[in-house]
């Protein structure tokens, strides 16, 4: 079960507020969800490998390897895109730089 | 001319043949989306300037008589998860209200390399995430189909402009059935390509382990002639697969003789709705005759596919999402003292309810002291599922089942209850876990007229069988709708 001082203590890793309704409700959601996510665990999973990308599952390590060889490439400098494109969505920047409110409170 | 008949091939036939121009063309879809589209809501902005300045490209090629591009004159929209150059890109979130991208995503780039013209950025579930539109940060999309119901989600607005003839193909994209289901729900075709077939370069990020994009159009055909452009590999994407494309359009119309066609029992339990359960059979029936080999197979994971992929998705999910604080792009709130606080209020004004609580759950499945019972545990039975597919694959060469256990659902009926939406994807999600390409066709409408989708899942990379039992099952309801 999923607690309040939970909701509190990962909304601040993922950088949320949240209000007390929001609060409240994500308690209720988040406890629901869970609920039902249990149910994996009627699956003995031990001795399966987890698979977290697509290309590799059900395949030696050799055939891994030659399957991501085309994501491999060459180190060399090829053009980026422009700063002055990079910088034109900044909600605040000098020209050179993004600016953000003080990091450090003294 | 009778906008709402085209398709990708009688438009560049009609503008090759100087039918019609297509800059007349694209005066008629805008003149037919300010009719139609503030009752629907499928579009969230228009790209006008960029639409004509193509449609004068397209022109001058068609009056010098020369050869054209294979989507020459073709109107399309682009989901707006997609990045366009100059034209705004909101993701269907507020966060994004005023992000303009410097570069355009290579399959928008590859499209109008083809001739396509871009109308516009369609309407979405925030980030997509959602399964029926509702989430987005703007307005819902109504399903053209009946107004009082959702088009499905995420990809709401690029099915709802198919069914309601405000563009000719589309892109949307799938990450656990958001091609698919509102494909299936709006009666129009939708394919969701291999994981890796099409470039992601430019999208907006959900979950990068099962996002892909893919093409919605009237015509199975169509949507082979969108992929046509848009697969391959991509420099920028380095999860783009270095695997040959054929000729797509070739494999349509091929006979079906001996194909053997896997039907899963698992898709057909209690939940399935009485009227999709018989259209679907009906469907498989027609593919019987046309000479397949139906084959009764077992995906026994897949009761297992939800709670799997909304830990995976949303791990993902809390991860690229973390983007977006406020520094580099998108709108950030005012009034912050420190840089902490301005994250966490350009976060809490900018995402809306199904976006945090999905970063939530993503950041909770992450977290220590969890990670090992929740993210690795659901990587486990993500082995199991695609398992199943290889299991399946070796018997058969293409696997069908309804696209959703249900028509389309009133808006309104499920926002409020997170898990009934998310079960929605029952049959969706299993293929978005293994990375197989599944297209969804119309195979025929329920007595109140709801339209109903029937799935075709493959192989990897092998989009060209299911694309031909695409067409076996779209050719027999036209032939059934005219007495044939």
């Amino acid at each position: 079960m999923v607690s309040e001082k939970d909701v509190a203590y990962v909304a601040d890793l993922a950088h949320l507020e949240l209000t007390e309704a929001e609060r409240e409700r994500m308690l209720r959601d988040l406890n629901s969800i869970l609920g039902y996510i249990d149910r994996l665990n009627e699956l003995d999973t031990s001795g399966v490998e987890p698979m977290a990308q697509v290309v590799v599952h059900g395949s030696g390590e050799a055939e891994a390897a030659r399957r991501f060889d085309f994501a491999i490439r060459a180190d060399e400098l090829a053009p980026s895109l422009l700063h002055e494109a990079a910088m034109s969505n900044a909600p605040q920047t000098d020209g050179a730089f993004f600016k953000v409110p003080k990091v450090i409170e003294r | 001319m009778n906008i709402d008949l085209l398709t990708v091939e009688s438009t560049r036939t009609a503008i090759a043949e100087l039918q019609f121009t297509a800059s007349a063309l694209v005066d008629s879809f805008y003149g037919k989306i300010r009719n139609q589209d503030p009752d629907i809501g499928a579009y969230l902005s228009l790209s006008g300037e960029r639409a004509y300045r193509q449609a004068a490209r397209i022109d001058e090629l068609a009056g010098r008589g020369n050869a054209l591009p294979p989507l020459a004159g073709v109107p399309i929209a682009v989901k707006d998860v997609i990045n366009t150059q100059g034209v705004r890109t909101t993701a269907g979130s507020k966060i994004l209200a005023n992000y303009n991208p410097p570069y355009d995503a290579t399959a928008v780039k590859r499209l109008e390399n083809a001739g396509a013209i871009i109308l516009g950025k369609t309407n979405c579930d925030e980030f997509a995430m959602g399964s029926s539109n509702e989430n987005s940060g703007y307005h819902p999309v109504r399903n053209p189909r009946d107004r009082s119901r959702v088009p499905g989600g995420s990809s709401g607005g690029s099915a709802a402009v198919i069914a309601a003839g405000t563009a000719v193909a589309s892109l949307g994209t799938d990450t656990g059935g958001s091609i698919r289901q509102p494909a299936s729900l709006c009666g129009v075709v939708g394919l969701m390509p291999t994981y890796g077939r099409v470039s992601r370069y430019g999208l907006i990020a959900f979950a990068s382990s099962l996002d892909k994009i893919g093409p919605f159009g009237k015509t199975v055909r169509d949507t082979a002639l969108m992929l046509q452009v848009m697969a391959g590999r991509d420099p920028h994407d380095s999860t783009s697969a270095e695997v040959p494309v054929p000729v797509y359009s070739d494999s349509i119309g091929e006979p079906v003789t001996g194909l053997k066609i896997g039907v899963p029992g698992e898709y057909f339990g209690g939940g399935l709705d009485a009227e999709i359960r018989s259209a679907v059979e009906a469907a498989i029936e027609k593919l019987a005759e046309a000479g397949c080999e139906i084959v009764p197979i077992s995906l026994k994971h897949t009761a297992y596919a939800i709670p799997t992929y909304y830990l995976i998705a949303t791990a993902e999910a809390s991860s690229n999402l973390a983007r977006f604080d406020g520094v580099r792009y998108g709108v950030r709130a005012k009034k912050a003292k420190t840089l902490a606080d301005m994250y966490r209020r350009t976060r809490d004004e900018g995402f809306g309810a199904e976006v945090k609580r999905r970063i939530m759950l993503g950041t909770y499945a992450l977290s220590a002291g969890y990670y090992d019972a929740y993210y690795l545990k659901a990587q486990r039975v993500r082995t199991l599922i695609a398992r199943d597919f290889d299991e399946a694959f070796a018997k058969v060469d293409a696997i069908v089942t309804p696209t959703t256990p249900t028509p389309a659902f009133r808006l309104g009926e499920k926002i409020d209850d997170p898990l009934a939406m998310y079960l929605a994807d029952i049959f969706t999600v299993t293929a978005s876990l293994a990375g197989i390409p599944g297209l969804s066709v119309p195979c025929g409408n329920t007595k109140e007229g709801l339209p109903i989708g029937l799935q075709v899942l493959g192989k990897h990379f092998d989009e060209a069988t299911v694309l031909r039992v695409g067409h076996v099952v779209e050719h027999a309801m036209a032939a059934s709708a005219t007495g044939n």
